[in-house]
């Protein structure tokens, strides 16, 4: 049998390949919980797993190509890796804060301007029937659904 | 929104009405409502002239570049009086309801005096 044949499969290229594609992908479960939609701790641990196994893997397969196997799949692996950390650090760092300042808007200890609209089963809603026989309302503006 | 309709019972037992506002129509805000089990009500400001008077607006981030409203979130007291504000960094940070019961632990019993 020549050696060739005899090269190991160089797992932790593809498990941790398989860490940043979860990094990548699973925001969106992790945005149901707070502490893990704030600040995307779970998602950046798996790209720190998949990050070093990535590593490990790159230096298994240029460090001792007689053993492993990976010189081409190691560095097209890392490379899409890298695309999919950048891509996520940009849309969570930088895309999401992109935010108005809305300098305009009531502060506190000023009066929140009336309103008049429509509910989800066409009803008109009004601030006034909001605060009548209720000690407070909290108003959430959100992106909407479309 | 979800952690607000979890804790609604908790918002009813402080006697504060919650509602969301965005520029869905009354439509999308049913069907919404009835998927995500929300039994708030959701307002319906098609036009964001609502929004635009509270500031809250996001330019050309909805569908076909229209305007939309960006994350924030209003206590107000029965007189109408904003006692707490939120207003995001970050569209993916959304305000808690603890934060929202410990702004209204603040206010205190508005008759105690």
């Amino acid at each position: 049998m020549s050696a060739i044949g005899r090269k190991s499969w160089n797992w932790s290229l593809w498990i941790g390949f398989v860490f940043v594609l979860a990094g990548f992908l699973t925001y969106t479960f992790f945005a149901q919980f707070p502490i893990t939609r704030d600040f995307p701790w779970a998602n950046l641990l798996l790209f720190a797993v998949g990050g070093i196994l990535l590593v490990m893997g790159l230096f298994r397969a240029f460090g001792r190509p007689q053993i492993y196997r990976g010189k081409i799949f190691g560095p097209i692996l890392a490379a899409l890796g890298i695309t999919m950390f950048g891509l996520f650090s940009y849309v969570f760092f930088y895309e999401l804060r992109q935010v108005p300042p809305s300098t305009g808007a009531p502060r506190v200890g000023q009066k929140a301007p009336d309103f008049f609209l429509l509910d989800q089963n066409g009803k008109p809603v009004g601030l006034g029937d909001l605060l009548s026989n209720s000690r407070g309302a909290v108003l959430i503006f959100y992106r909407g659904f479309w | 929104m979800r952690s607000f309709q979890y804790r609604l019972s908790e918002f009813d037992a402080r006697g504060v009405r919650v509602v969301g506002i965005s520029v869905d129509p009354p439509e999308v805000n049913r069907r919404q409502s009835q998927k995500l089990g929300y039994t708030f009500p959701l307002l319906s400001d098609p036009d964001a002239r609502v929004i635009r008077r509270y500031d809250v607006l996001h330019r050309g981030m909805g569908p076909k570049g229209s305007d939309i409203a960006r994350p924030a979130e209003f206590l107000l007291d029965p007189n109408g009086i904003v006692r707490w504000v939120n207003l995001t960094e970050n569209i993916a940070v959304r305000a808690r309801p603890e934060q929202v019961f410990e702004a209204f632990e603040q206010i205190g019993e508005p008759d105690s005096h």
